[in-house]
């Protein structure tokens, strides 16, 4: 449906569903993706899973343009899915947007990982 | 030959387009120039001094009419456009028609109206143009008039600034959790706050209107939490928006704003437009730089020369007398950014640069903005600052400077403030005492004032005042640095949020001078924790500043879902509470039921969404949150005492359900545990808690400082008290006394063992006073802090918690907001 390299992107709802230094859930049929809001209003979007146990980062603390797993406290950067610090992993990451106060992600993206 | 320019809008924009267009060409074009104000251009960005009464509108126009007599425009003040025909290349309007060669469209923006009921009363006002000051300033003669302005942005602030400035009592109410946060970061914005308030201007953050009250005119403004303002105006400063209506009924093409090229040409390479109204590679500007540049391009297309408009750096300053702010860039987080911030608590100074590849990129300074315009010459050039990086904070003036001094907050801090909270003594007295008595150790300062003699939490602040009196003749210990944002340890911390009355997040890391803007993850939990401590009632829970089973009220598991643990009084229950959460467990299909340590329930995996429905569901058998996850106390473990037991010598389970009444809800540094034991076989293994207590037929023995987990170590004996009562009170003092000096996730083990036992024992059992503040101060913040946070959910309370934003996981696929 979404083949290539086209970008599709689709509106999720308002900005202000996410709390500042917060984040909500978007399901998708291949696990959960996690959008994260810091507090100057930049957007995130993440597999819900930290690289060492799988833990859901959309519950952990977000802080500058980082998050804290709420498992075992590794600390992710949400710019690039790497594990920061001493740690190494890294998760993936989506294109997500902001225009007039509305949340758009990028469902070719998504469509592409449910592929792979 | 003379080419016939018509030009709509007569503000700042087309102002400036047109001097440039006569200074290069005087005569190749008749202007005609329409404006929808019956006056000529002024310098709209200096009303806010117009308004304060700082100038007069005279001193602010620009272009008078011998300046349009001179330049032959034909001036068509009040009189709007309603058409454009660009077929027969003409203009409509009230007059008639007006023919065009070029056409140049400046028709700005207009006031964005929240759609709230009462938005069309009388009294409801925008601030955009002279008119509107004057309906304000006409309401502002009546003595003690009240305003309410909706919107804590630039134009909003200055508008409050303005009408307070004439005497009005101003309330500012802004959506956002700090004032102007598309200019400034949240610290800089705290100052900003405090100085309006400091001037009497209230700000109300976080405030949503829900109506505007009044019959014939406006009376007050309600907000969605009920709160009721009077108003005799109101003045909406929420934002705006492109005046693009002509543009689009006349099919040009319209985005956010009329889209133009680099040239500043419409869709029609007859029409140009510049300024506000239009949108430029996706941007839509709204302030005066970027409005000049457009003007002066706009100007050498019409004359048929090559220019390029490539969009603008932006700069802000608000034109409030007396606050000094500056910001400009971009200056949020970012990969590869790194930040340099300075703070000077004493001068109430911030400064902020960020940084990325050695360049400048964005800047955000309050208090002191001399600097500003150095900083923003260096982020337009792209300057390489790799060579004056380590004092460029510093600015121009500065070479070869020194770091930050650690010592700037204390000395900020007035004589009367607190340094000794157990012996109440004061900074001016230790200031004196070393002073005139020549003490140099912090054991003199010990001997001669008392302070640091008790808990010791305070000894940070007593070697800095030393080093602050005594200069380089003192050498402090080196105190364990709360986190990697500050080099106060979180003694240090505690005691300065009590002493200079700090009563949010950014405001302690202003004026504790942190090093990063927005803290970190383990320095915000433990600051949220010190604030709601200290300003029980006062302070605002910061939500995402908590773990996450402290903002969800359930305990996480490896998976991802939760565990949740009712409250069972003293560890007693029913069967009508049994059957409850028998009942929950099947309906939503839990996989573990389990028996706590701490005589409790627990119900494993429990998925997130189904927390409410879980909650409504016990909530509705009178079961509350039993706070397993919490920072606060756990559980009251009891035996069942006389009730039953041929060896019990007191109601160990009465006395269980009663301090566990008292103390449910209460934020503590790390969790707390309790037992109460009947008789000292101490069948509830009283010995090993937080707090014990253990039954003898004289009375109560109060233990405490126990643990049995990573540690495990025997309870100390605080002492014996006679009556259930005494014991209670004890209990009570005691643990107030470890919320007001235990670290952030410091049991109270290792609190009690810091500030030695005997010092705990003289200030909760030997001193009835002290004892009886401590507790008083405790019962006062249980009056907040016992509210059932299921409840609060289940009511609706951070509903965005539970549910996700989207949900594509369905064959349909469909965005839910």
């Amino acid at each position: 449906m979404m083949a290539g390299k086209d970008q599709a992107w689709v509106d999720i709802g308002p900005l202000h569903a996410v709390p500042r230094q917060g984040a909500r859930l978007v399901r998708t049929g291949a696990g959960c993706i996690a959008l994260f809001r810091a507090s100057d209003d930049r957007v995130f979007a993440l597999d819900d899973r930290c690289p060492h146990q799988d833990g859901p980062l959309s519950q952990g603390i977000v802080h500058g343009h980082s998050v804290t797993c709420p498992l075992h406290n590794w600390v992710i950067s949400l710019e690039s899915g790497e594990a920061e610090g001493a740690d190494e992993g890294s998760v993936r990451t989506y294109p997500v947007r902001v225009e007039d106060g509305r949340l758009l992600i990028d469902m070719a993206a998504l469509g592409a990982t449910k592929a792979a | 030959m003379t080419q016939k320019l018509v030009v709509i809008g007569a503000g700042m924009a087309s102002g400036r387009a047109l001097e440039h267009l006569f200074e290069a060409a005087p005569d190749a074009f008749d202007v005609t120039l329409f404006g929808a104000e019956p006056r000529g251009n002024y310098n709209r960005i200096m009303l806010s001094p117009v308004l304060s009464g700082e100038k007069t509108f005279e001193e602010i126009v620009t272009h008078d009419a011998a300046w349009y007599a001179d330049h032959k425009v034909d001036c068509r003040f009040g009189e709007t456009v309603t058409r454009i025909d660009r077929e027969r290349k003409v203009v409509v309007s009230k007059g008639g028609e007006t023919p065009y060669d070029r056409l140049l469209i400046a028709t700005g923006s207009a006031p964005f109206i929240i759609p709230v009921p009462g938005k069309d009363l009388p009294g409801v006002m925008t601030y955009r143009d002279l008119d509107d000051v004057n309906r304000m300033l006409e309401v502002a003669e009546t003595p003690g008039a009240n305003a309410v302005v909706i919107g804590g942005g630039l134009l909003g602030l200055e508008a409050a600034a303005g009408l307070h400035a004439r005497g009005m009592d101003v309330t500012v109410l802004h959506l956002m959790g700090h004032l102007m946060e598309r200019q400034l970061d949240p610290a800089a914005g705290h100052l900003l706050k405090t100085e309006l308030e400091s001037r009497g201007i209230k700000v109300r953050t976080q405030a949503s209107t829900k109506a505007i009250l009044g019959h014939d005119k406006v009376d007050a403004v309600l907000l969605e939490d009920e709160t009721v303002l009077d108003a005799d105006i109101v003045v909406m400063a929420v934002g705006i928006r492109p005046e693009t209506r002509i543009a689009t009924d006349t099919g040009l093409v319209v985005e956010r704003g009329i889209v133009v090229d680099d040239q500043m040409r419409t869709s029609d390479p007859d029409i140009l437009a510049i300024g506000e109204c239009v949108e430029h590679e996706h941007v839509v500007c709204g302030l005066v730089a970027p409005l000049y540049d457009m003007a002066k391009v706009a100007a050498q297309t019409l004359l048929g020369k090559g220019a390029a408009y490539k969009g603008s750096e932006t700069s802000t300053k608000l034109k409030v007398t007396g606050v000094d702010l500056f910001s400009a860039g971009d200056f949020a987080d970012g990969e590869g950014r790194e930040e340099i911030v300075l703070r000077d608590a004493a001068r109430g100074v911030y400064k902020r640069l960020v940084l990325q590849d050695n360049r400048i990129i964005g800047t955000v300074m309050y208090g002191d903005t001399a600097d500003g315009s150095w900083f923003f010459n260096h982020l337009k050039e792209k300057t390489d600052i790799a060579d004056i990086r380590d004092t460029l904070i510093f600015g121009p003036a500065y070479a070869g400077g020194a770091a930050a001094d650690p010592t700037a907050a204390v000395a900020a801090l007035p004589d009367e403030g607190e340094i000794c909270g157990c012996n109440g003594v004061c900074k001016g007295t230790i200031v004196q005492a070393i002073a005139s008595k020549g003490l140099n150790t912090l054991d003199d300062v010990r001997a001669h004032t008392k302070a640091s003699s008790s808990c010791g939490s305070c000894t940070g602040l007593v070697e800095q005042l030393l080093s602050l009196t005594l200069g380089d003749a003192y050498n402090p210990a080196a105190v364990q640095p709360m986190c990697g944002c500050t080099d106060f340890g979180h003694d240090d911390v505690r005691r300065m949020i009590v002493a200079k009355e700090l009563k949010s997040i950014p405001a302690v890391m202003q004026e504790l001078q942190w090093n990063s803007s927005g803290g970190c993850a383990k320095c915000r939990p433990a600051l949220n924790y010190y604030l709601i401590c200290t300003w029980p009632g006062e302070y605002e829970d910061d939500n995402q500043s908590r773990y996450i089973n402290e903002r969800v009220h359930a305990n996480i598991q490896k998976d991802g879902t939760f565990s949740v643990v009712p409250r069972m009084w003293g560890g007693m229950t029913s069967s009508s509470e049994l059957r409850a959460i028998a009942d929950v467990v099947d309906k939503f299909n839990i996989p573990s039921v389990k028996v706590t340590g701490g005589q409790r329930i627990d119900m494993l995996g429990v998925k997130k969404e189904d927390l409410p429905a879980v909650w409504a569901d016990l909530n509705a058998a009178g079961l509350v949150s039993g706070a397993a996850y919490a920072k606060g106390l756990r559980t009251v473990k009891t035996c069942v005492g006389t009730d039953w037991c041929r060896f019990g010598t007191q109601d160990s389970t009465g006395l269980g359900v009663k301090i566990e009444r008292l103390m449910w809800g209460s934020w503590t540094p790390a969790k707390v545990k309790m037992g109460v034991s009947g008789c000292p076989r101490n069948c509830a293994e009283a010995t090993c808690k937080d707090v014990g207590v253990i039954c003898v037929d004289s009375g109560f023995d109060i233990h405490f400082a126990g643990a049995a987990g990573l540690e495990v170590r025997q309870t100390d004996l605080l002492g014996h008290v006679d009556t259930e009562a005494e014991a209670i009170e004890v209990i009570a003092a005691l643990v107030q006394l470890y919320r007001e000096q235990g670290r952030y996730l410091e049991r109270i083990w290792k609190w009690a063992k810091r500030v030695g036992i005997e010092t705990v024992r003289e200030q909760v059992l030997l001193d009835p006073e002290r004892r009886n503040a401590l507790r008083e101060r405790f019962l006062l913040s249980q009056q907040y802090a016992q509210t059932d946070p299921w409840a609060e959910r289940v009511a609706g309370k951070f509903a965005h918690e539970f549910a996700p934003l989207a949900d594509f996981s369905q064959p349909r696929e469909e965005a839910l907001t």
